[in-house]
């Protein structure tokens, strides 16, 4: 104790080296070995070997590119879902909450509480071709007689829309929480109309919960291949359904390593466009 | 015409709870379904069966305590290793805090199965067979980084005087840390374990990356969609819903309520 005394400045570090060496040994570590297995050649039954097999990289991307488009896609177009879906929600909570604010939050991160594969069975059970939501549509006409909701691009879209809408919801809510609600009368009292008061103060002052609630949504989504699997058909397949089966299935680890490694590049690069994107048009506000 | 959008926000946000409380309302009612094959997806007629024995079908009750076993044993874990990095973050400065920092926001920024992907490439290389303990060593590795941040955000708002107070009375920092900051801050710690605790239960993804022959919960539930999902998992998903739901509602009860009794 006398030595820790002394020491003083060895204290954090102490407190830090057991998690971070669990985060090194288990999340660092392991990507050197993803990279590694990325340019690896061979099979389970004659082993692997380091090859810089480079090859792995562009035989995936010629062979999957277009589950990789698929992903993006699917993902782009459930985030701007669940931002439209989201938006409205987290400002009825934030500005008309009242008291039941914490209740309402309970209602957003409720389906979290269901087990992510049996939600998703959920969704498997409420879109079936027998279901009620198809005879719906079916009886005023939005849907033809033979016309089906499951194992199409729409069903895997919704689910994914459906499974991260909280990511969404929450950020968007912390940042409307926070606007001062009389900058919003100022604005007002100013003969800004309340369509133009919205638009010049709440949205800009809510464009962090934006930025924060899109990425979050965004990045699970892409790589998802759940509701691929349980909602769609092969013909729907993510990239995420290849990761999965080249790795658990077909043993072909080379492969699914460079997949792994390039939608990981993917998301990356796509960030860094979209934080400058959205970076210089805050600053034009 | 603001009575009609004030109106409209409503009437949207009543419209979106609807939606987002469908799929809980069918899980729940389909867990009282009576179905005639194999595939619960249409309303047959009503039942108790499956929640006088919830373990019925095979498979499933072993698939459950192995969830528990992993959850139990990763939130320890994972509480302890990341109560400390908070603590190390809010109480000290220190050399090379930008790059913990960033060790501890890439795990939450990475897609699962990308976590999952690494690790069994890992495996693999070093020829580790994975099983109980493999899945024991990917949860806690995601659940460090949301213990973290959970117990930072207690730590920050909390008055140091206190402990000055306990060491000017004579105690030294050990039964200062134990008498006054960890019963101050076990709030926090135990909402960290919480978190975890749900996390790694819910996990699937990464697990089935990492699992071997192990089945949790989920794997279950995986392999059962393919050939049809027993009625009984409908029944423990209620009940994972339920006491989730209920652990929830009364902490967000006891929060509105403390302003009250405080002032």
């Amino acid at each position: 104790m006398g030595w820790l005394h002394r020491h003083k400045g060895i204290v954090p570090y102490l407190l830090l080296l057991p998690g971070l060496a669990w985060l090194a040994l288990f999340f660092l570590v392991p990507t050197y070995y993803l990279a590694n297995t990325s340019l690896q050649t061979g099979s389970i039954d004659v082993g692997y070997a380091f090859t810089w097999a480079w090859e792995n990289y562009s035989d995936a991307i010629s062979t999957y590119h277009e589950q990789f488009v698929r992903s993006l896609k699917y993902a782009g177009i459930a985030t701007v879902a669940a931002f439209l879906v989201s938006y409205p929600l987290a400002y009825f909570i934030a500005f008309r909450g009242g008291r039941w604010k914490g209740l309402l939050l309970l209602l957003i991160i409720a389906p979290f509480f269901v087990t992510y594969l049996i939600r998703t069975l959920a969704w498997q059970t409420i879109l079936s071709d027998s279901g009620f939501v198809v005879n719906a549509l079916q009886t005023i006409g939005l849907l033809g007689d033979g016309d089906r909701l499951l194992a199409t691009s729409t069903a895997v879209v919704a689910g994914i829309t459906y499974n991260f809408l909280p990511f969404m919801a929450l950020p968007l809510y912390v940042s409307l929480e926070q606007i001062d609600p009389r900058l919003i009368e100022a604005a007002e009292d100013l003969y800004a109309s309340k369509a133009k008061a919205f638009l010049r103060v709440t949205l800009p002052l809510s464009l962090p919960g934006v930025f924060a609630g899109t990425l979050l949504t965004f990045i699970p989504a892409a790589g998802d291949f759940i509701n691929a699997e349980l909602l769609g058909t092969p013909r729907q397949s993510m990239i995420g359904n290849v990761i999965q089966s080249k790795f658990l299935v077909l043993t072909d680890y080379g492969q699914a390593a460079a997949l792994s490694f390039t939608l990981m590049a993917a998301i990356l690069v796509l960030i860094a466009i979209y934080t400058r994107v959205l970076g210089t048009e805050r600053m034009g506000v | 015409m603001s009575f009609v959008r004030r109106h409209a926000l409503t009437a949207f946000a009543v419209l979106a709870f609807g939606y987002l409380m469908l799929p809980i309302a069918v899980v729940i009612a389909f867990s009282f379904n009576d179905p005639a094959g194999r595939f619960n997806y249409t309303w047959e007629g009503f039942t108790l069966r499956h929640w006088q024995e919830p373990f019925g079908s095979p498979g499933l009750q072993e698939a459950i305590v192995a969830s528990i076993q992993i959850a139990v044993l990763a939130s320890i874990v994972a509480t302890i290793l990341g109560t400390l990095i908070a603590l190390a973050l809010v109480r000290y400065g220190f050399r090379g805090r930008g790059l913990t920092n960033l060790l501890i926001f890439m795990p939450m920024t990475t897609p699962e199965i990308v976590l999952g992907a690494s690790l069994l490439a890992l495996f693999l290389n070093l020829g580790v067979a994975t099983g109980f303990w493999t899945i024991f060593i990917a949860h806690v590795m995601f659940c460090i980084s949301f213990v973290v941040v959970t117990v930072k955000a207690r730590l920050v708002g909390f008055d140091r005087h206190l402990e000055e107070a306990a060491m000017d009375l004579g105690a030294n920092p050990f039964t200062t840390f134990g008498r006054v900051t960890l019963p101050l801050i076990a709030p926090g710690i135990a909402a960290g374990a919480l978190l975890a605790f749900a996390l790694s239960v819910d996990d699937f993804v990464i697990t089935l990356f990492n699992a071997g022959p192990t089945i949790t919960f989920p794997l279950y539930v995986w392999g059962a969609a393919r050939v049809g999902v027993p009625p009984q998992v409908n029944v423990i998903g209620t009940l994972i819903f339920l006491t989730a739901a209920g652990l929830m509602l009364a902490s967000v009860v006891m929060q509105t309520r403390r302003p009250k009794g405080t002032t």
